[in-house]
């Protein structure tokens, strides 16, 4: 029953944590679904919901003071608190991210997408899942499965550089398909900074389970 | 349970200790099953208005109060206030745990006997549920008949805790209760509070401001017999409104 209270209440805000994350999942995956279907009501409904997930952010910032102010964590609850306010930054940026996509599709003119879309929604699948993977990496203080996570940004990468060289030629071959390509181009590249920031969620777990912050 | 869902009130409550005024028009309510911590320099005030719950003060020379003081609704300096059954309903632990010179047993019986609240048939099972109830009972159940006086700090904290449980008080008053003990020990009794809480009000007073935000939901700032401030404890330690407590909880005085 060692500080069971103070326990409680790091297990209340992981909880809420594993919520924001999924927002932040589903957020991504509509964007992504608006962007296929070239919907701009969905669109601008995704950008108007992203207000909730930076309220849910403020939530959490805001349980990790009182937790600082009132329970002086030390050592690996420290750590944890630290890390909770680092994590909620990144997957309120992410969010950003699927907002920055939603706002492409608003941009969007009438006309069909460039082409089907096949590796971007592949890129958003494996975001997601990197993102549930890390935050169920982050609950149960997993550094194995943190290392494993921030390999997969290396296959991210890799679609990204597929997608742009591939779009590069379809701008090489016809100048009409420019605008509609450099969207693709942004979205992919939104989906990439996502992925991205997972590592840091990722190098996060490490130092709060290890005390080490891992350097490049 | 009182109308207002406030265990005690405190109504622009002063009191003297013959010229000197230690507390000055204090309004205050403590809600019911919450912890509230009382928290100042030392001679804020903060212990006597603690005492000023069970009329602890009566017995000293030249005290006098003005205002009112509602327990559970009722008006405790009234001139047909009962005094034991205030006792009863009010239960308080000090700093340093005060087990009666007899065995385990008979510490929790005592309260029974004195106050005739049950048949002595009954006691085993009373024994054993406070002991339980403060998380005592695994250790001492063989132990129950040796000397209250042989167990440790902690555990004769929680003795005396757990002592105060049969007579059904509704408010357990807790002066420094982990002052004599080591850091883990405290941390134990601080757990036990918020168990307790679920079916007691707890008040505590207590001069270490990181017991007051770790185990408290309201938190009271006194200042020479003032009630400061007084709110919940994740604002007062976040976001005080006066200066005056951001200043003592930043440890810029007292």
């Amino acid at each position: 029953m060692s500080r069971e209270h103070f326990q409680n209440m790091l297990r209340e805000v992981e909880h809420e944590l594993a919520g924001m994350g999924e927002m932040v999942i589903a957020a991504i995956d509509r964007s992504v679904l608006a962007l296929q279907h070239v919907d701009k009501a969905e669109a601008e409904r995704i950008i108007r919901d992203d207000a909730a997930i930076n309220c849910k952010r403020w939530e959490i910032e805001n349980q990790c003071v009182q937790l600082f102010a009132t329970q002086q964590p030390v050592a690996g609850d420290l750590r944890e608190i630290v890390s909770f306010m680092d994590l909620i930054t990144n997957l309120e940026r992410m969010a950003d991210h699927a907002k920055g996509i939603a706002k492409i599709v608003v941009m969007h003119d009438q006309t069909p997408l460039l082409k089907p879309l096949i590796d971007i929604p592949r890129m958003a699948a494996k975001a997601g899942e990197m993102i549930r993977r890390s935050l169920d990496a982050f609950i149960t203080q997993d550094v194995a499965a943190a290392k494993a996570i921030m390999a997969m940004d290396d296959e991210v990468d890799a679609l990204y550089e597929q997608i742009f060289r591939e779009l590069l030629t379809y701008m090489m071959e016809d100048p009409r398909t420019i605008t509609r390509a450099v969207y693709l181009i942004w979205i992919s590249h939104n989906l990439e900074r996502i992925a991205d920031r997972v590592t840091n969620i990722c190098e996060r777990i490490i130092f709060m389970v290890t005390g080490e912050i891992c350097g490049n | 349970m009182s109308m207002s869902g406030s265990a005690i009130e405190t109504r622009r409550l002063d009191l003297y200790y013959g010229d000197f005024q230690a507390l000055t028009a204090v309004d205050l309510k403590v809600p019911e099953r919450e912890v509230t911590a009382l928290i100042g320099p030392s001679g804020c005030g903060k212990s006597t208005l603690l005492r000023v719950f069970n009329r602890m003060n009566d017995l000293i020379d030249g005290v006098r109060v003005n205002g009112q003081v509602l327990v559970d609704g009722k008006d405790i300096y009234a001139a047909d206030a009962d005094l034991l059954r205030l006792r009863e309903k009010v239960g308080m632990v000090f700093q340093r745990p005060n087990p009666f010179p007899l065995s385990v047993f008979e510490n929790i019986a005592f309260g029974l006997a004195v106050h005739q609240l049950a048949p002595r048939r009954e006691y085993d099972s009373i024994v054993e549920q406070a002991l339980r109830a403060v998380l005592l009972w695994d250790d001492l159940k063989d132990r129950l008949h040796r000397s209250a006086l042989a167990l440790s700090l902690e555990q004769q904290q929680r003795l005396c805790i757990a002592r105060v449980l049969p007579l059904k008080p509704q408010v357990l008053l807790m002066d420094e209760p982990c002052s004599a003990l080591d850091p883990i020990a405290t941390l134990h009794i601080e757990e036990l509070m918020q168990k307790l809480k679920q079916e007691y009000t707890i008040v505590i007073v207590t001069h270490n401001m990181q017991q007051a935000a770790r185990a408290s939901d309201r938190t009271g700032f006194m200042y020479l017999g003032k009630l400061i401030e007084f709110g919940a404890t994740a604002k007062i330690f976040t976001q005080p409104a006066q200066e005056l407590t951001e200043n003592y909880i930043s440890g810029r005085f007292g």
